[in-house]
């Protein structure tokens, strides 16, 4: 089997469980996100602390094995702090995301099938039209280049991680001890 | 662990699985997971239908080829997987409005498909602004400890929350 047709393989193998795991974590729920940006239920920062924890040991440990490398994105202030205002806007209006949504599709949900996925195929169209003057007029304000946190503040990975871990774990004491 | 027919297993479980398997997604594939940029991709497929190859000189178009990927195959994946999910547990139905939406705006389909349109665009158009979602930024780069993707995702919430107390508690 050639090169592309296994990653094309991989690929699906891979959707198929991350969809069946956020579908099984409620989170193809339109509810469960409202929820979570109406600050009453707790499952989508739960989910996504969980597997940021578990996921920065796990991949930061391969890298010192030299089994995997790295490449953070980079980025900018203008880009990323003003197109994620806009995407928290579109994040409520619809209740799914870009993933959510893929999810939501395959549990049934109409209103992600016949307007928030055109919605999305549009938004991203107009983007499209609009980069070359973004890319040299906006974005470069504010840029940090692929800058990490560890690199930020010129320590060891671990010297972040181990903080961030104990500090995600704090959260979820707190929100199971209020009952969230 | 709950088993195939739990509507529901625990956030925690859950999010732990999603942290192995973007292991394994690394190791494997040599791909993190991230789900928007195959919007942007199938947003180029469609635009070429209607204006063929010019769509391809597009300078967006030539940073992220309108091709299928492997990220592009993740995504009708988890179309798939959420579908066995909601299937053997009996979630699986069609559905037009979900009960939050109903309890503060109401039961008009057209009101409802109008927002989800509307808050689609904002999404997709913010989404590749961003240079990434919720799943890219938000899972993928924050475990990578890329200053991008906390910033984006601390901003993906904080627009989210303002944005949602004022569709459900200022104007409800």
């Amino acid at each position: 089997m050639n090169t592309k047709t296994s990653q094309m393989i991989q690929g699906l193998v891979f959707g198929i469980i991350f969809g069946f795991l956020l579908q099984k974590g409620g989170v193809a729920r339109f509810d469960v996100i409202i929820g979570q940006l109406l600050l009453q239920d707790f499952t989508v920062l739960k989910i996504m602390l969980s597997a940021v924890a578990v996921g920065t040991i796990g991949i930061h440990f391969l890298k010192g094995l030299g089994w995997v490398q790295i490449k953070p994105k980079p980025g900018s202030w203008s880009r990323n702090a003003a197109g994620g205002l806009l995407f928290g806007i579109g994040f409520a209006l619809l209740g799914y995301c870009p993933g959510t949504i893929a999810a939501a599709l395959g549990n049934g949900w109409l209103d992600a099938l016949a307007g928030g996925l055109p919605g999305i195929l549009i938004g991203s169209g107009l983007l499209a039209a609009v980069y070359p003057k973004l890319k040299t007029r906006v974005f470069p304000a504010g840029a940090f280049g692929d800058l990490t946190l560890p690199r930020l503040f010129k320590v060891n990975d671990w010297v972040v991680i181990i903080p961030l871990v104990i500090f995600i774990g704090a959260i979820f004491w707190l929100l199971e001890r209020a009952g969230l | 662990m709950n088993g195939l027919t739990e509507i529901r297993w625990s956030p925690y479980i859950v999010g732990c699985a999603i942290g192995v398997l973007s292991w394994f997604t690394l190791i494997i594939s040599r791909h993190t997971i991230g789900c928007s940029t195959s919007f942007a991709r199938s947003a180029g497929m469609i635009e070429r239908l209607f204006r063929g190859r010019k769509v391809d000189e597009k300078e967006y178009y030539q940073e992220f080829k309108p091709v299928v990927d492997w990220q592009w195959m993740l995504v009708i994946g988890m179309i798939i997987g959420a579908f066995i999910a909601a299937k053997t547990s009996g979630d699986f139905a069609f559905r037009w409005i979900p009960d939050t939406w109903a309890a503060v705006h109401g039961g008009n389909i057209p009101v409802r498909l109008l927002a989800a349109l509307a808050g689609g665009i904002c999404l997709g158009f913010g989404s590749r602004w961003a240079d990434g979602c919720t799943s890219g930024h938000g899972i993928s780069g924050a475990m990578q400890l890329a200053v991008s993707s906390w910033i984006s995702v601390l901003c993906f919430f904080m627009g989210g929350i303002l944005a949602a107390f004022f569709l459900f508690h200022v104007i409800a």
